[in-house]
């Protein structure tokens, strides 16, 4: 049977073009590959190549018409045996290309089978919060989370009673709750392993993996070369091959040299693959600001992380955080990010010793209620919020602290209840105010909570410069209690 | 350069196998771009003519464990892997029945049943989480080896030192392939290569092979070492693989910075088909026998383009599925 060759697109934007010249003339066999003429697109002048074997029986275009439509039949290919006065010349419509039609039941794969981590979510439409959640109330068990929260509704957070644990606690640094929570992880599950720069004979850069690898051997606790886009690459292939890599990142400065697997690899390649191939995987470390490092060993990523779909980004504050967050991001079936803090390594607390221990992600924790304005904050910050709202209490304003504990996905529900009560709200985190978590908690807190606000929000955070190391220029460029309180003073039209 | 001089004797079977292996992917990709001229194809398209014998080569000395990973210039891999000709197809047009649902693209196809790793879209990706594959197979004690691909223009990249590093060090199973097609995008490996490809784990300890890409049974020899080698804990392995591709870099590429010239002389002396049909004789191997694979294959590549013209698109609901795999409340 005859084929009609059609005018191609050779480029993605390409819509028509010019046939500038015919190498094949009616009457010539060609096989597949032979190039048959050459056609001058929006980009440059390229050869179509013929794809069937047979004979040219006609050229229906003429050398050097200009605009012909892409999937414009240009010539007929003749098999074996055909002649040109066999053929039907009529053009062939554009039909030919148009796409299948789409219907609501996928056809089944007949050709190979896909299997998937999860459900199909069957959820459309997205619904404004309205105080009630989209129908969905505190403490139910909602299926498809993820993808409702991703359409933009205003969920209630995760079930879980933290009061249950409060009956077996110890005191301990913020290091050693997040060292138990990896060994306790690890011996459950031999597919978890520690990887990083340090983390093995000398304990961790600061001693967060302290004796891990004597417990766990040089197989599951390995020593990496300074070498982070290497590692972090190396991590996730063989995440995708079931294993459950811990990385931890010496600061997550160096892993911007990472970031390409972060989120091309990591966070990408479950939707990129329809669902078949997920990455169970945590990248860890401190973040932001220690002490007087400088520009380059204290940013704050926040932000950065919590913008990309396939990323869960948490930030602990506390020895329970700690130990919760990093349980909950262990156990997770897909990339997460633990942003911790240097300065809080040290700090103790009272830290539930419950192996069941696990704080859901996406759920914040209010660390002191109140009535007259909200502070949320995340990692260190939430030290300087609560400091912030002993000093408002002098003043006889009533703080209520927020820890939201998860950045992404945000515990959005609980932040616009807190509103919806004191009717002001102050962001603090350490990173820089542009495009910052601040500036999205406004921003969800205008769209969803417009009517509960009775001043406009404020933002607390670092200066608009890279981090300065003269102590003095340090402490003015960082978030400061006395800011959080000017702040708060002002979104309740005190100061 | 260091060819490999003992190889086992080609049977007549491999000879039919692998040309059918080759003919398959080469008629695929010219099906592919028939398609995607007509706009059913979208985005970038890299195809694979002319390097058809890397992947059949060492496909066919791979382990059933072995794992394989690779970077865009991908569907020849999908299809050595045993992938099915229909969903890779119907993923290049974006519909339902594809392998990534339509979400992934000619770049971004996965079968973990096929051990086959992606289609990654970053160049040097593929050296990484091949590196990360191998450590796998290691740590899982399974036997395995990763296949990590790469182009001559990836191996620049500084995450492959980081890994062969790495590989090194801790004797990891990764076969290396760069695939040299002699052009990384429109910049020559003169332009863009200091030194041999194959001599670049010189400095890790890593040995390094240049290999006849487009002879088949050189790069299956070469192959065969290599997985000894591998497979004997003395760990990864490196294989230049000098090949040429036919067309241009992705479909849009009009390839100006090569000669005609230089193209037509790659078909006609070293096509790894055609090299292959010449040994048909000394195998009493007849022109019908390969016209029944031709027709097969044909029939194949036909209903395969059927298929991904006629399955639907994905479902709108498609758009926020996989984001995240659910996690039990």
């Amino acid at each position: 049977m005859s084929v009609n060759i059609l005018m191609p697109a050779l480029s993605p934007t390409m819509t028509e073009g010019t046939l500038s010249k015919w190498v094949k003339k009616e009457g010539d066999a060609v096989k597949a590959g032979d190039v048959i003429a050459e056609i001058e697109t929006d980009k440059a002048t390229m050869e179509v190549e013929a794809v069937d074997e047979g004979v040219i029986g006609k050229l229906l275009v003429a050398e050097g018409a200009e605009n012909v439509a892409v999937n414009t039949p240009i010539a007929v290919l003749l098999e074996d045996g055909e002649s040109a006065a066999d053929v039907n010349i009529a053009p062939v419509s554009g039909g030919s290309a148009s796409k299948g039609a789409t219907s609501d039941d996928a056809a089944p794969m007949a050709a190979c089978s896909l299997p998937r981590a999860e459900p199909k979510g069957d959820v459309g439409g997205s619904a404004l919060y309205s105080g009630s959640a989209g129908g969905f109330v505190e403490g139910q068990r909602i299926e498809n989370r993820e993808i409702l929260v991703a359409q933009g509704h205003i969920l209630p957070p995760p079930v879980f009673d933290e009061t249950g644990f409060a009956a077996t606690v110890e005191t301990m640094t913020v290091r050693e709750a997040l060292r138990n929570a990896m060994a306790e992880e690890m011996r459950r599950d031999e597919a978890i392993y520690l990887m990083g720069e340090e983390v093995a004979e000398y304990n961790g850069a600061y001693k967060v993996s302290q004796g891990l690898l004597d417990e766990f051997g040089a197989k599951r606790v390995i020593d990496t070369p300074i070498t982070e886009h290497g590692f972090a690459g190396l991590a996730v292939g063989s995440a995708f091959q079931g294993l459950k890599p811990i990385v931890e990142f010496m600061t997550m400065n160096f892993a911007m040299q990472a970031i390409d697997h972060i989120i091309n690899s990591a966070a990408k390649t479950l939707y990129m693959a329809g669902g078949q191939l997920g990455c169970p995987i945590v990248f860890r470390g401190p973040n932001g600001a220690a002490s007087r490092v400088g520009a380059q060993h204290s940013q704050c990523y926040a932000s950065w992380y919590a913008h990309v779909p396939g990323l869960k980004v948490v930030a602990p504050w506390s020895a329970a955080d700690a130990k919760g967050l990093m349980k909950a991001a262990i156990r997770d079936p897909n990339p997460v990010v633990i942003l911790e803090n240097e300065i809080m390594y040290g700090q103790s607390f009272e830290c539930p010793t419950d192996e069941d221990f696990v704080i859901p992600i996406g759920r914040a924790k209010i660390e002191r209620e109140g009535k007259d304005v909200t502070l949320v904050a995340f990692s260190i910050m939430v030290g300087k919020a609560l400091e912030a709202a002993k000093k408002l209490e002098e003043d006889g304003i009533d703080a209520e602290v927020i820890n939201l504990r998860s950045i992404r996905p945000l515990d959005t529900y609980t932040l616009l209840q807190s509103l919806k009560k004191t009717n002001r709200m102050v962001t603090i985190e350490e990173g820089w105010a542009f495009s910052g978590i601040g500036a999205e908690i406004a921003a969800l807190m205008m769209a969803h909570g417009f009517d509960d606000l009775d001043a406009p929000i404020e933002r607390v955070h670092s200066a608009d410069v890279p981090l300065p190391y003269a102590a003095n220029l340090e402490a003015l460029a960082l978030p400061q209690v006395d800011e959080i309180v000017h702040k708060a003073k002002k979104v309740c039209y005190a100061a | 350069m260091a060819v490999s001089n003992s190889r086992p004797e080609p049977t007549a079977e491999d000879i039919k196998t692998y040309y059918r292996d080759m003919l398959l992917i080469r008629r695929f990709e010219e099906k592919a771009g028939q398609l995607y001229g007509m706009g059913l194809i979208g985005g970038f398209c890299h195809l694979y003519i002319g390097q058809e014998a890397v992947v059949t080569g060492i496909q066919a000395v791979q382990e059933p464990q072995d794992t394989v990973v690779t970077a865009y210039r991908d569907h020849g891999h999908m299809l050595a892997c045993g992938m099915d000709a229909k969903g890779v197809m119907a993923e290049l047009t974006g519909r339902s029945t594809g392998y990534s649902r339509g979400k992934g693209g000619s770049m971004h196809m996965f079968s973990r049943e096929k051990k086959f790793f992606g289609g990654h879209g970053i160049v040097g990706a593929s050296a990484s989480i091949g590196t990360g594959l191998g450590f796998a197979h290691k740590y899982n004690e399974d036997g395995g080896v990763a296949v990590a691909y790469m182009g001559d223009g990836a191996s620049n990249q500084g995450q492959f030192y980081e890994c062969l590093n790495m590989a090194a060090l801790w004797k990891l199973p990764v076969l290396y392939v760069i695939e040299n097609n002699k052009y990384g995008m429109g910049t020559s490996q003169e332009r863009h290569a200091a030194g041999q490809l194959y001599k670049r784990g010189d400095g890790y300890g890593v040995p390094g092979e240049q290999v006849d890409g487009m002879d088949v049974f050189a790069v299956r020899e070469a192959a065969r070492q290599a997985f000894d080698y591998i497979r004997s804990g003395k760990g990864p392995y490196l294989l230049e693989m000098s090949t040429y591709r036919y067309r241009g870099h992705s479909m849009s590429d009009p390839a100006k910075y090569r000669s005609k010239e230089e193209v037509q002389k790659e078909k006609e002396e070293r096509d790894p088909i055609e090299r292959l049909k010449a040994l048909l004789p000394a195998y009493k191997i007849s022109d019908d026998d390969l016209k029944a694979i031709d027709k097969d294959i044909k029939q194949i590549v036909n209903e395969a383009a059927e298929f991904a013209m006629e399955s639907p698109e994905p479902h709108v609901d498609e758009l926020w599925t996989d984001v995240l795999i659910p996690v039990k409340e």
